[in-house]
């Protein structure tokens, strides 16, 4: 049970990497492989950060930050220089390493003894319910703590999905979605699609920065390999997401994406659990896509490989 | 209004590619005109509508809107001044968004957009009035996605968009010829009822020579990136379908003798 509650919480953090994913993938059809970089990015901003003593909060707005002027240059080099999107993203991915590295110090930060956001949810679950609680959920005994985080988390990112929800609702948000959807279209109506695609990788990049900033606390260490796989991996939990939610509304797919993210961290765990090898984790996941990205094609009886979204509305 | 001086503009220059789309362009267009554009394949109309909505910039010349210089406004900023339709019914609108999320982009043509409600109560009873003399049963289906439904119903959704805030100008560009006989002609309709009703300076590139004969008052003829003829007034108004079919064929006739040959001929015969 404790393995679920982990798993639900690490599922849970990682929903914010789907969420950006989402923005670049599925608003914009920009397959921005940014957030690899910007994933560990965000968390060697924030762990740096902590372990020089600043707030935990502000470590976690500063990998935001962070992750967005990534996204930000990414977006410039694609619409100002007129670069491929995925080359502009493998571009800033591979100078974010020197940069994360530089960030660092060394190519693995511990937190263990740093105040960070979990340390605090942590002490704030003593103060309740006092050291090595245990409670019972459904006849398993698990300890409170982490009960605690998993609630933290969970009403975490519904208040960023309500955010994000309302923002692709507004003006601004509505013209971000007819971008990715007719560029050509929303130019005719004035809008400046260069300035709203470099806005939207670096709103997407915030998330996946943040994202790899709370796994960084919640895990106890950055490390400079971990933002690896990490784009495919928020694109299956995309996936999942639509696959089990069939409704097309933008508060729809963001819901999906956080359920995708979950659950695709408990078949993870599931399988591991079972013996599967850690070391075949990426292939498994990559070839997941893979079948994924091919099956609507497949049905159609016409092979069609692409990023796209699914030809439906998304309102 | 509109003031085009001398535009001119190469593409793949230096190149084996080469094309002088247009070359030395004049145009003025007075405040509530209706302009068609004719011509054949490759004689610059698209490429003059282009210009003045700031697709590409030019290489010489000016634009001038409303007394305002345009000609190195990028296209989104002209934007609040020009409204368009475009010949591929699937260019004007956004396929994965509802009709009334569309028309509700529209609504803000050029204008800024902040984080308002995008998409506020009040439009959406506007948007019913909007569509519901367009005949087509979409006051009901607002909600569904635009790239559901035909080619024609998307273009006439696409000039209520273009004209929804009254534009300064409005460019059509061959906005009927990827439709069949029929819509065409339903969309034509449209086009006129809206271009009245607000009387709104409009400048229409086609292929039909029955609308540009049935429709407006002025006709540009160009070729080979020129301006051939113009037509307006009473003679436009005389302007048959034959007349214009015997202009092209003289256009036609000149551009098999070689230039070299044709000077030559001009001097014997004129």
């Amino acid at each position: 049970m404790s393995l679920l509650i982990g798993s639900t919480t690490i599922g849970l953090i990682l929903a914010l990497l789907a969420l950006g994913i989402f923005i670049s993938f599925r608003i914009f059809s920009f397959p921005d492989i940014t957030a690899e970089g910007s994933f560990t990015f965000g968390a060697a901003t924030a762990s740096a950060l902590m372990v020089a003593g600043v707030n935990p909060l502000v470590a976690c707005l500063a990998a935001f930050v962070a992750g967005m002027i990534a996204g930000a240059s990414t977006g410039v080099i694609h619409t100002r220089f007129g670069i491929n999107p995925l080359l502009a993203g493998i571009l800033v991915m591979t100078a974010l390493y020197s940069i994360n590295l530089h960030v660092m110090g060394k190519s693995n930060l511990p937190l263990l003894s740093e105040v960070t956001v979990f340390s605090w949810i942590e002490n704030f679950s003593v103060s309740v319910s006092g050291a090595g609680d245990k409670m019972m959920i459904i006849g398993w005994e698990v300890t409170t703590k982490d009960v605690w985080l998993l609630l933290f988390c969970f009403f975490g990112i519904v208040i960023f999905c309500l955010i994000l929800w309302w923002f692709f609702k507004t003006n601004i948000g509505t013209a971000m979605r007819a971008t990715g959807d007719n560029a050509q279209m929303i130019r005719a109506l004035g809008v400046n699609t260069k300035k709203l695609i470099i806005t939207g990788i670096a709103i997407s990049n915030g998330f996946v920065a943040l994202s790899g900033a709370l796994l960084a606390q919640y895990q106890g260490f950055a490390d400079v390999q971990m933002g690896l796989g990490m784009m495919v991996w928020g694109l299956a939990s995309v996936i999942i997401g639509e696959a089990l939610i069939n409704d097309n509304s933008v508060g729809f797919i963001i819901a999906g994406a956080v359920v995708g993210s979950v659950l695709f961290r408990l078949l993870v765990a599931i399988a591991l659990r079972w013996g599967l090898n850690p070391n075949d984790l990426k292939i498994i996941t990559a070839l997941f896509v893979f079948i994924a990205l091919i099956i609507p094609g497949l049905m159609k009886n016409k092979p069609k490989l692409t990023f796209k979204r699914k030809s439906h509305a998304i309102n | 209004m509109l003031s085009i001086e001398n535009i001119k503009k190469t593409f793949n220059h230096g190149t084996v590619n080469e094309v002088r789309a247009l070359r030395s362009v004049s145009l003025h267009i007075g405040d509530g005109d209706f302009v068609c554009v004719l011509g054949t394949n490759g004689s610059g109309k698209s490429t003059l509508l282009n210009a003045v909505a700031g697709t590409f910039f030019v290489d010489e010349g000016t634009i001038v809107l409303n007394r305002t210089d345009i000609t190195k406004w990028s296209e989104h900023k002209r934007a609040r001044y020009i409204g368009r339709v475009f010949q591929n019914p699937f260019t004007g609108t956004a396929p994965n968004m509802s009709i009334r999320e569309n028309l509700a982009l529209a609504m803000k043509r050029g204008k800024k957009r902040g984080f308002g409600w995008g998409l506020p109560p009040a439009l959406i009873n506007r948007f019913k009035q909007m569509v519901m003399p367009l005949n087509m049963k979409l006051e009901d289906r607002l909600e569904n996605p635009i790239g559901k439904l035909s080619g024609g119903q998307r273009q006439a959704l696409t000039l209520l968009m273009a004209t929804a805030l009254k534009p300064d100008l409005l460019l059509l560009d061959e906005h009927t010829a990827a439709l069949d006989p029929k819509t065409a002609a339903k969309v034509i309709d449209l086009t006129q009822q809206l271009i009245s009703k607000d009387k709104l300076t409009t400048l229409m590139v086609t292929h039909s020579m029955q609308q540009a004969v049935n429709l407006g008052d002025r006709i540009i003829m160009m070729h080979q990136g020129k301006i051939v003829y113009d037509f307006k007034g009473d003679d436009k108004k005389r302007l048959k379908v034959n007349d214009l079919l015997s202009l092209f064929d003289e256009l036609r006739r000149k551009d098999n003798i070689d230039p070299a040959v044709a000077s030559l001929l001009e001097e014997y015969y004129i």
